[in-house]
C-alpha cells in the first residue's frame, strides 16, 4: 500500500507495491516467458531425437544422430565451467554490494572468461559434429539439436555481452555501489541461463537415446 | 499516510531552460511538446495509447476491404474475381490483419490509455520500452503488409499450417513475411505485457490494493500474463518454420521423418490462450460501462475477477479442441472436449454477472451501454456455438466448414470488437475532451449490429449444409447461392456501419471545433473508475495529487452517499471534486529517439534474411547501435533539473530528501539495469 514512484526512476523498491523494484519484477517477468520458449524447444528436440533418416534414401533411422557422435565427458567439463559460472557472478554481485570495486571487476572478468569457455567449447563441439557428419540440415534430430543448443548458446552470449558491458560501465565511474541492484538483475538472467543448461544437459546428453 | 486532496503537489517546476543533450554524443534529445515530434518521440503512455488505437483503426479498415474481396468473389457462384491463389492471399491477409494488427492493438489502445490511470500512476513502469512497443508492433505491421508489393502476400492462413506453409507448396515469400513479421509483433506484444504488469503490480496508487481495482485493469492484468506465456511458443514455432525456409531446416519436412502435427500444437498453445487474449480486454471494458450506465456496482466483483483468472487458467488447457480431426487419438479427444466445455463455466458467470448488474438499475441506453448489451447477446450466440464444438463428433462435422467461421465471428467481431467499440464511445470524451455524436453512434451501433447478423448468422446455415471455408468459389448446384448473397450484403451493411464511426469521429470533432457541442468535463457519464477523477483530456501528468483509495469503484463514493434512510443521494459533483489537470512542473518521463529507430532498424533484418544474407550485418549493426544508444541514454533528461521527487506528496518522513538527490543522481546507470532485453 505504498505510494507509486515518478516513471522511470529507479527505485530499488522501497516504494513500490510489492517492494521489488520495476526493474527486477520486470527481469522475473521475462524469464518466466523465456521458460515457455525453452519449453517449446526442448520438447521439439524430446518428439525429434529419435528421428534421424537418411535424407537421400529416405530409410528410417539409418542416418547419424547427434547421439551418436556426442562427447559427454568434453560436454560434461564445459557444463562444469558454465555452473562454476554462476558462483563467480555471486562473488562479483557481493563485491560490488559492499562496493569493492576491483574485486567486482575481477570476478565480472572471471565470469565473462567461464562464460566464453563455455560458449569456445560448444563451437568447437559443433564443428566436430560438423566434421563427423551431423550438421545443421542432416536430419531432424540434428536440426532440434542445433536449435536447442544453438539458442541457449546465443543466450549465454547475450549475457557475456551483457557483463562485459558492466564492467565497462564501472571502469567509467557510472557504476557503483548503490547501482548493485543492476548486477543483480543481470545476474538473475545469468543464473537463469546456467538453469536452463542443467535441464537441456540432462535432457539432450544424459536421457538414455 | 496522511494525503489530503487539497494540497498541491509538492514538486518545483521542472520546466527549467532547455538545453540540447547528446547522451552519446551522436544525437540530441527531443524536446519539442507540439507537432509530428511530440508524438513520434513521446513516451507518454495516453500518446502512444491514442496512436495505437489510430494504426488499428487504419488497420481495421484495410482488414475490412479485404473481406469485402472476399465477399464479393462469393458473392455468386463460378465467380474468378479473384484468382484462387489472391483469394489465399487475401483471406490469410484479413485473419493475420484482423487478429494481430487490429484486436491486439486496440486492445493494447485502452490497456495503454486507461491502465496508469485506473491504478493512479503517473505513466507505465517504463514509458520508453512502452514507446518501443507501439513503434515496434507498427513497423512490423507495415513489414507485413509490404509483403504485397515484394512478391505475394501470406497464404498459407492465419493459423499457417506447416507443412502447408513450407517452401514446396507456397514457394513465394510470403510466408517469410509472416513469419517475421509475427516474430517482431511478438516482441511488441512481450515488451508491453511485462511493462504493463510491472506498472498494475508495482505503481498502485495508495490504497489501491488488488481486489479494489476495476474489472477492466483486472482483466487486461490477465492478457498480459496470456501475452507473456504464449508469445514464446509461437516464436518458437515461427523459428522453426523460418530454419526450415530459410536455411533448410527440417522440423516440417515430413519426407525426413517429421511430424506434420508439430506445427499444430506449437500453433495452438499459443492459439487458444490468444483466443482469450482478444476477447478478455472486451469482457474488461464492459464490465466497466455496464455498471456505470446501469447506475449499479458491478455485481460479484470478486467472481468477476476470479472467472477472468479462471479462463486464463483453462485457456491453456484446451488448445487440442483446434484438432479433434488431425487424429490426435480417443483419449486426448475426450480429455479436450471435457476441458473445453467446462472453460463455458467462468465465462457463463461472467454472462450472468453482467445481468444481475443490470437487473433492477435506472439503466441509460446510451451508445457505448448499446454496444456493451450487443456484446453480451452476440458473445453468448458465439460462447454457444463454441460449446457445440466441444462435442466432438459434431465437430468433426463442422471442421473447416463456414459453421466455424460464424462461430469465431459471433465471438472475435460479436464480442471482442463490438467491445471495442463500446470503449470508444465511452472512453471518447476522456481522451479528447468531447463525446462522440450519440444520435450518429446509435445509428452506427443498429447498422452494424444488423449488418454483422445478416453477415455471420448465415454462415451457420452454409456450415451446416457444408460450405467448406477457404474455397476460392462454389458452383451453382451445391445451393449455396442464396445465403452467400444474403452474407456478402451483409458485410456491405458492416461497411456502412463503420463509415458512420468515422463520419461520427470527424463529425463530432468539427463540432467541437465550431464550439457547437460543449467540453464534456471530467466524468460525463457519471462513472465509477479513477480515471474519471482527473481533468479531459486528461492532463500529459495524469494527476495533479495522487489519488489515496478507500475502496472499490472510490471515485463513484466521493460523489455518491446514503442519507439516513440508507437512499443514494449525490454528495458532491464531478467538477467540483475533480482534479482540474493544472499542476505544473510535474516531473516525467523525456521523450526519446531510440525507441523508434530501434523498431525500425527490426524490419531491415527481417529484409536482410529473406532477400540477402548479407544484409544481416549493416541491418543488425543498425540493431546493436540503438539497443546501446538506448541503454546509454539516462531514462531521465539530466538537464531538466529536478529536485526531490516525492510525486505522492507526503513531507512527513523525514529522509524524503535523500531519496530524491539519491534518485536524481541514480538516473544515469538506471536504464542498463532493464532495458537490454
Amino acid at each position: 500500500m505504498s505510494a507509486h514512484v515518478a516513471p522511470g526512476m529507479p527505485n530499488y523498491g522501497h516504494n513500490t507495491n510489492t517492494g521489488m523494484s520495476n526493474a527486477k519484477l520486470m527481469m522475473w517477468l521475462f524469464l518466466g516467458s523465456e521458460c515457455l520458449l525453452f519449453g517449446a524447444l526442448i520438447s521439439t528436440y524430446m518428439l525429434y531425437k529419435n528421428r534421424f533418416n537418411d535424407l537421400r534414401d529416405g530409410i528410417p533411422n539409418s542416418g547419424t544422430a547427434p547421439h551418436d557422435v556426442f562427447d559427454i565427458p568434453f560436454t560434461s567439463a564445459s557444463s562444469f565451467v558454465l555452473l562454476m559460472s554462476s558462483l563467480t557472478m555471486v562473488l562479483a554481485l557481493s563485491a560490488i554490494v559492499r562496493g569493492q570495486e576491483a574485486r567486482f571487476r575481477g570476478w565480472t572478468l572471471t565470469t565473462v572468461l567461464l562464460g566464453s569457455v563455455f560458449i569456445a567449447s560448444q563451437i568447437y563441439e559443433f564443428t566436430v559434429m560438423v566434421e563427423e557428419g551431423v550438421g545443421y540440415t542432416t536430419n531432424i534430430a540434428s536440426s532440434a539439436f542445433f536449435s536447442l543448443t544453438g539458442f541457449h548458446g546465443v543466450h549465454v552470449t547475450i549475457g557475456i555481452i551483457m557483463l562485459m558491458s558492466l564492467f565497462v560501465m564501472n571502469l567509467q565511474g557510472k557504476l557503483k555501489q548503490e547501482h548493485s541492484e543492476t548486477v543483480e538483475i543481470v545476474g538473475l538472467y545469468w543464473h537463469f541461463v546456467d538453469i536452463v543448461w542443467i535441464l537441456i544437459f540432462t535432457v539432450v546428453y544424459l536421457f538414455p537415446q | 499516510m496522511a494525503i489530503t486532496e487539497d494540497k498541491p503537489l509538492a514538486l518545483e517546476s521542472g520546466e527549467g531552460p532547455k538545453v540540447a543533450e547528446r547522451p552519446l554524443g551522436a544525437i540530441t534529445r527531443p524536446q519539442m511538446e507540439t507537432g509530428w515530434k511530440s508524438w513520434f518521440f513521446t513516451v507518454d503512455h495516453k500518446k502512444i495509447g491514442i496512436m495505437y488505437g489510430v494504426g488499428s483503426l487504419l488497420f481495421f479498415i484495410l482488414g475490412g476491404i479485404e473481406a469485402l474481396l472476399i465477399r464479393i468473389q462469393l458473392a455468386r457462384p463460378g465467380q474468378s474475381f479473384l484468382s484462387e491463389d489472391v483469394y489465399n492471399q487475401v483471406f490469410t491477409m484479413h485473419g493475420v490483419t484482423m487478429v494481430f494488427l487490429v484486436i491486439m492493438p486496440m486492445a493494447a489502445a485502452f490497456a495503454n490509455y486507461l491502465l496508469p490511470l485506473q491504478v493512479g500512476a503517473r505513466d507505465v513502469a517504463f514509458p520508453r520500452l512502452n514507446a518501443f512497443s507501439f513503434w515496434c508492433w507498427l513497423s512490423g505491421s507495415l513489414f507485413l503488409n509490404t509483403s504485397w508489393f515484394l512478391g505475394g502476400a501470406p497464404d498459407g492462413g492465419w493459423f499457417n499450417y506447416a507443412p502447408n506453409s513450407g517452401v514446396i507448396f507456397s514457394p513465394s515469400n510470403g510466408i517469410d513475411f509472416f513469419s517475421f513479421g509475427l516474430q517482431i509483433t511478438g516482441i511488441a506484444s512481450l515488451v508491453s505485457a511485462i511493462n504493463l504488469i510491472v506498472t498494475v503490480l508495482n505503481m498502485r496508487a495508495p490504497g489501491m490494493t488488488l481486489m479494489k481495482m476495476p474489472i477492466f485493469t483486472w482483466m487486461m492484468l490477465v492478457v498480459q500474463f496470456l501475452l507473456l506465456f504464449a508469445v514464446p511458443v509461437i516464436t518458437v514455432a515461427l523459428f522453426l518454420l523460418i530454419f526450415d525456409r530459410s536455411f533448410d531446416a527440417n522440423f516440417f519436412n515430413v519426407q525426413a521423418g517429421a511430424d506434420p502435427l508439430l506445427w499444430q500444437h506449437l500453433f495452438w498453445i499459443f492459439g487458444h490462450p490468444e483466443v482469450y487474449i482478444l476477447i478478455l480486454p472486451a469482457f474488461g471494458i464492459i464490465s466497466e460501462i455496464i455498471p456505470t450506465f446501469a447506475r449499479k456496482p458491478i455485481f460479484g466483483y470478486p467472481f468477476m475477477v476470479a472467472s477472468g483468472i479462471a479462463i486464463g487458467f483453462l485457456g491453456w488447457g484446451v488448445w487440442a479442441h483446434h484438432m479433434f480431426a488431425s487424429g490426435i487419438g480417443p483419449f486426448s479427444v475426450a480429455a479436450f472436449s471435457v476441458s473445453t466445455m467446462f472453460i463455458a463455466v467462468p465465462t457463463g458467470v461472467k454472462i450472468l454477472n453482467w445481468l444481475a448488474t443490470m437487473w433492477g438499475g435506472r439503466i441509460r441506453f446510451t451508445t457505448p451501454m448499446l454496444f456493451s448489451v450487443g456484446v453480451i447477446s452476440m458473445f453468448t450466440i458465439g460462447g454457444l456455438s463454441g460449446v457445440t464444438h466441444s462435442i466432438s463428433p459434431s465437430d468433426t462435422q463442422q471442421t473447416d466448414t463456414y459453421y466455424i467461421v460464424a462461430h469465431f465471428h459471433y465471438v472475435i467481431f460479436g464480442g471482442a470488437l463490438l467491445g471495442m467499440f463500446a470503449g470508444f464511445y465511452f472512453w471518447w470524451p476522456k481522451c479528447f475532451g468531447y463525446k462522440l455524436n450519440e444520435k450518429l453512434g446509435k445509428a452506427n451501433f443498429w447498422v452494424m449490429l444488423i449488418g454483422f447478423n445478416l453477415t455471420f448468422g448465415p454462415m451457420h446455415i452454409l456450415g451446416l449444409q457444408g460450405m467448406s471455408r477457404r474455397i476460392q468459389s462454389y458452383t451453382v448446384d451445391e445451393g449455396f447461392n442464396l445465403w452467400n448473397f444474403v452474407v456478402s450484403i451483409g458485410a456491405f451493411i458492416i461497411a456502412i456501419g463503420v463509415a458512420l464511426f468515422i463520419i461520427n469521429i470527424f463529425y463530432a470533432r468539427s463540432q467541437f471545433k465550431n464550439g457547437k457541442i460543449p467540453k464534456s468535463g471530467p466524468d460525463p457519464w457519471d462513472a465509477r473508475s479513477l480515471e474519471w477523477s482527473t481533468a479531459s483530456p486528461t492532463p500529459v501528468h495524469n494527476f495533479d495529487v495522487d489519488p489515496v483509495v478507500t475502496s472499490q469503484d472510490d471515485w463513484w463514493h466521493r460523489k455518491w452517499g446514503e442519507d439516513e434512510n440508507g437512499r443514494i443521494v449525490r454528495i458532491a459533483h464531478p467538477e467540483d471534486i475533480a482534479q482540474d489537470g493544472s499542476a505544473v512542473g510535474v516531473h516525467l518521463p523525456s521523450p526519446s529517439y531510440w525507441p523508434l529507430l530501434l523498431s525500425f532498424a527490426l524490419p531491415f533484418v527481417a529484409y536482410a534474411i529473406i532477400f540477402s544474407l548479407w544484409l544481416v550485418i549493416p541491418a543488425g549493426l543498425a540493431l546493436v547501435a540503438s539497443m546501446y544508444g538506448w541503454a546509454l541514454e539516462p531514462a531521465d533528461d539530466p538537464d531538466k533539473p529536478h529536485v526531490h521527487h516525492e510525486d505522492h506528496g507526503d513531507d512527513t518522513h523525514g529522509e524524503a530528501g535523500d531519496d530524491g538527490d539519491a534518485a536524481a543522481e541514480l538516473v544515469t546507470a538506471e536504464p542498463s539495469a532493464g532495458d537490454e532485453s
